[in-house]
């Protein structure tokens, strides 16, 4: 049985089509990198796989259950199986950055603080983080905001992580160093990962499989070496990045 | 033509309505499940009522004292010179029914429903709401129910507060200013003013704090298209409140007795 099960996702916005019938199956322990262009719906499609956005059609299925027709609630519930870093890390701006990796294990937790104050050092530490538990978001760099983000993602240690854009804004050091924080949970904690990227690097580095979107629908799915040597030219276009080719609307 | 434009518009108000009143429900349900959020209704209390201290003893003092000097001018101009201190209990009356309620909630819509709206409209198109959600919090519980409830108690606390420097700044201008005899100033007060003066200004100042929070955090959560969708949200919070309360006060001085 699939981790994550995605079937004829359709979801429009004020009458734009953004997904428009897909369908993509992530296994248990696997990365799957998904690759398109901006705008293409990778961050919409994320926040259906976390029931964060309800589709107008299509199911989600996570470990064989439709999250995609639980309530809010229900959904909740679930959420210790996710861990999802954001495309701009969204830390709470009231919360300090031990407040903010703290957060999702004194809600899915039953720990006591002495505990969870040791994960939240050792998740900072995992993504090269030390002495910046008291600093508030606003003191932090673009690049620390996300490792902190991500932080906070992986402190409870979910099943799921789910990672938008996970590299971008970073160094080319800091990014390669989160790729391999990527493997390293893999490895580790054997969690299932999914990656929303235009970095190809990453996608390169860390990918079980890669699949692509484009037009509201996956083209090509998978393993990095399929997809550099897909006969697609849209899928050749974008990850040579070339500006000529069959995909027209930058 | 005309009808296009119109059932749009209605079409729009009563969806919005609709919404608000949605938001009110699960915030009014969310006060009562566990785990009671108290850090954030704390922050909410200190927010909304401490915090608007400062704001609420000036427009209250000033409120107070031109209601005092209208009344003198009036019992002056009107019955005669002597008459001023017949003006103490429509002073305190004025006052805890009508004027200090809808100002203290003017002012508490202006200062706090509008960074209730700001907050949580920066928090929306930061994406921390669905932060809030992923890491297992329900955002109206986590957000909207502790200013619901903060805004339910600090707004009549705050107007209780306003009754009293507004009722001495009447006091002070008849009495400490024009000279009104003091005995009779007070014995008039204390002779025509009743307590029901005083709860009817705390029942209106209770639905002034449910709109100010409602509206406050519906316009945050619907905020969309960057700091100007939340400019937007914000303006739109303080008019909506405002004029909301305004309307409100009319309807709830009618309905509420006179007298007990």
């Amino acid at each position: 049985m699939s981790k994550i099960k995605i079937v004829d996702l359709h979801k429009s916005f004020e009458g734009k089509q953004v997904l428009k019938g897909l369908n993509l199956e992530i296994q248990a322990g696997e990365t799957m990198v998904i690759i398109g262009q901006s705008g293409s719906g990778k961050s919409v499609l994320l926040k259906h796989i976390i029931g964060i956005m309800k589709p107008d059609r299509g199911q989600v299925f996570i470990d064989g259950r439709e999250i995609s027709a639980l309530p809010d609630e229900e959904i909740m519930k679930l959420s210790r199986k996710f861990g999802l870093l954001f495309q701009g890390a969204a830390l709470f701006d009231s919360l300090t950055v031990a407040e903010n990796v703290a957060f999702g294990l004194r809600r899915h937790t039953t720990l006591g603080e002495a505990e969870i104050q040791r994960l939240v050092r050792e998740s900072l530490e995992q993504v090269g983080l030390r002495g910046v538990e008291n600093l508030l978001p606003y003191e932090l760099s673009g690049g620390m905001k996300k490792r902190v983000g991500l932080a906070r993602a992986i402190a409870y240690s979910p099943e799921i992580v789910l990672y938008d854009e996970p590299t971008t804004g970073l160094d080319p050091i800091r990014a390669d160093a989160i790729n391999c924080l990527i493997l390293q949970l893999k490895e580790k904690l054997r969690v299932t990962s999914v990656i929303i990227t235009h970095d190809m690097n990453t996608t390169y580095k860390v990918a079980d499989r890669v699949a692509m979107l484009y037009d509201g629908r996956i083209i090509e799915v998978g393993t990095p070496e399929d997809i550099r040597n897909s006969a697609n030219p849209v899928v050749q276009q974008f990850i040579n990045g070339r500006a000529e080719g069959p995909i027209t609307e930058w | 033509m005309e009808k296009r434009i119109w059932i749009p518009f209605f079409g729009n108000f009563f969806c919005e309505l609709g919404q608000v009143y949605d938001l009110a429900v699960r915030g009014f349900r969310a006060i009562f499940q566990k785990p009671f959020e108290k850090r954030n209704f704390w922050q909410q209390l200190e927010e909304v009522g401490v915090n608007s201290l400062p704001v609420v003893s000036l427009t209250a003092a000033f409120g107070g004292l031109v209601f005092g000097l209208q009344a003198y001018l009036a019992f002056h101009r009107y019955i005669g010179p002597g008459s001023e201190s017949q003006g103490g209990p429509i002073i305190a009356v004025g006052l805890c029914r009508e004027l200090i309620p809808i100002l203290v909630g003017l002012m508490v819509a202006g200062r706090v429903g509008s960074a209730m709206a700001a907050e949580i409209g920066t928090m929306k198109i930061t994406e921390q709401i669905d932060a809030l959600f992923s890491l297992g919090a329900n955002p109206v519980k986590y957000l909207v129910a502790p200013r619901i409830l903060a805004s339910m108690i600090m707004v009549p606390c705050l107007t209780l507060y306003g009754d009293v420097i507004g009722i001495f700044g009447g006091y002070a201008y008849n009495v400490l200013l024009m000279k009104v005899n003091k005995t009779l100033y007070l014995q008039n007060t204390l002779k025509y003013f009743e307590m029901w003066d005083i709860s009817v200004g705390l029942i209106k100042a209770l639905v002034f704090g449910l709109v100010i929070a409602i509206v406050g955090c519906w316009q945050g959560m619907t905020a969309e298209g960057g700091a100007e969708g939340v400019g937007r949200a914000t303006t739109k919070s303080v008019v909506v409140a405002s004029i909301t309360i305004l309307i409100l006060n009319f309807f709830l001085s009618k309905v509420l007795p006179a007298t007990l």
